[in-house]
């Protein structure tokens, strides 16, 4: 008798507390949809970029300065001057492949420029400028490797990933008797593929370009396999951001200036 | 509300990570168990030097965290992410369990050990026949918390890719961007593990508070 008795009340506090959460998640939703995002970047005089702090070439925090260097930073303070001149600063805050999403919807962030690639999947859930970079997936592996290519990741082998990436899903589509294993971000996937728990690390190849950068044992191989076309993404529904973003986009790329971030950055 | 279009979905993925969950905390309840209860041992036996080495272990393993163990023996042994995070969890877990067993024998009484060794028993069968099945009934609460404890942070497996419940689930979550809801399943997972074994304790307890 005491026994159930116990079990129901444990029972019964779990679903309350699992329906309050649930209570929360829609209370989030619905905050902060009423507003422009473009109004309030104007009226507050700055935009927050939701920005990589882990990936080389595109975002980067450099330990000695604090600062977040990369691609993709240079390019959102051109677009932010190219928008609106002097009169908006631009600010930064850390986003991964998982947080981006929400971090957008819950209005934290007003445009995530973070090595993001445009799909169909993700265009239901944000709004996405042009392409502001052409990626594509490809393969980095220890150099002497037996990997040359995707061809090679048969039955026994082993591909290492990050969660939350289009890679991860493409990976499980072009070979598919390989064994998939996702960290949570680029560096631990590099450690492993570095520590040896796998034979080659997949995701684009401008991200690998930075890591073979860092360690030249390592190297890519078999070309890409995939096209990423990277866009920045704004919350649904905020077409005017999205315009400005494509106007400036134009004339950064019609100017040099844009030419002239990405050989700063990217090599090859 | 709660979309449960994603359990359905993905219900093989669950049930993977709910498996793979399980089976790591039972292997490292089992083994921290053994692990733990040696080194309480160690502690309290009468040589300077193991009291030495069993006081080393629980104080450096418990005072780091235990991502920092996982990571540690993800990367330095030729392990898959699953066995890392075994290891990794038995070797944190283990000094606290031994914390919680030590503190049970020195609860009871030292006139117990005195008279059993007067009786002509040595020292381990004094320990092993009279001052342990005593401690354990002490010690049943602190070591169920351990144990609920454990299978909690077995979803640190996730961060090495062990294929446990919370590395399904961020997988779910970035296939789904139902964050939220993912979540809220991959705690009611857990809820499954936890609660049976809460009840578990619970009722060991009553049994040997009876025995008494």
């Amino acid at each position: 008798m005491f026994k159930t008795k116990n079990f129901m009340k444990i029972a019964l506090v779990s679903v309350m507390a699992a329906s309050f959460l649930a209570g929360c998640g829609g209370d989030k939703d619905s905050k902060g949809n009423s507003k422009d995002v473009f109004a309030q970047i104007k009226e507050d005089k700055k935009i927050v970029f939701g920005v990589k702090h882990d990936t080389r070439l595109f975002g980067l925090k450099n330990p000695s300065t604090g600062d977040v260097e990369g691609f993709d930073i240079d390019l959102s303070k051109a677009l932010t001057e190219e928008m609106f001149g002097d009169d908006v600063k631009p600010e930064y805050i850390e986003v991964t492949s998982k947080t981006r999403v929400g971090l957008l919807n819950n209005g934290k962030v007003d445009a995530v420029v973070a090595t993001m690639t445009i799909n169909e999947e993700r265009k239901k859930e944000v709004d996405f400028t042009d392409v502001y970079f052409d990626a594509g997936q490809s393969l980095l592996v220890k150099k002497g490797s037996k990997v040359k290519g995707i061809e090679d990741l048969k039955k026994g082998t082993k591909v290492l990933a990050v969660k939350g990436s289009t890679s991860a899903i493409n990976i499980r589509e072009k070979a598919p008797e390989t064994t998939v294993l996702e960290f949570e971000n680029y560096a631990e996937a590099f450690t492993a593929l570095k520590s040896g728990k796998g034979d080659a690390l997949t995701t684009d190849d401008s991200i690998l370009y930075g890591m073979a950068e860092e360690d030249p044992s390592y190297e890519l191989v078999g070309g890409t396999f995939t096209e990423e076309p990277y866009g920045i993404a704004v919350k649904k529904g905020n077409k005017e951001l999205v315009d400005e973003l494509n106007k400036a986009l134009k004339s950064l790329k019609e100017s040099g200036k844009y030419d002239e971030i990405k050989d700063k950055w990217i090599k090859n | 509300m709660l979309d449960f279009s994603i359990l359905t979905n993905y219900t093989d993925l669950f049930l993977e990570g709910l498996k793979i969950t399980i089976i790591v905390s039972l292997i490292a309840l089992i083994c921290s168990f053994i692990l733990g209860t040696l080194i309480a041992i160690m502690r309290i036996a009468p040589f300077k030097l193991l009291n030495w080495v069993g006081t080393a272990y629980v104080e450096f393993i418990r005072n780091i965290p235990v991502l920092v163990i996982v990571f540690f023996t993800f990367l330095v042994g030729n392990f898959g992410g699953m066995i890392a995070g075994t290891i990794g969890l038995t070797i944190y877990t283990a000094a606290f369990i031994a914390e919680a067993i030590r503190a049970g024998i020195l609860s009871v009484p030292k006139g117990q050990m005195e008279a059993a060794r007067s009786t002509g028993l040595t020292y381990g069968q004094a320990m092993r026949m009279v001052i342990l099945p005593q401690a354990i009934k002490i010690v049943i609460p602190p070591l169920g918390n351990q144990f609920i404890n454990l299978v909690k942070n077995s979803s640190l497996l996730a961060v090495v890719a062990g294929g446990d419940l919370m590395y399904q689930g961020d997988l779910i979550s970035a296939m789904t961007y139902a964050t939220f809801d993912t979540y809220i399943f991959v705690g009611l997972f857990y809820l499954i593990i936890t609660i049976p074994l809460s009840l578990g304790v619970n009722f060991l307890e009553k049994r040997m508070a009876r025995s008494n």
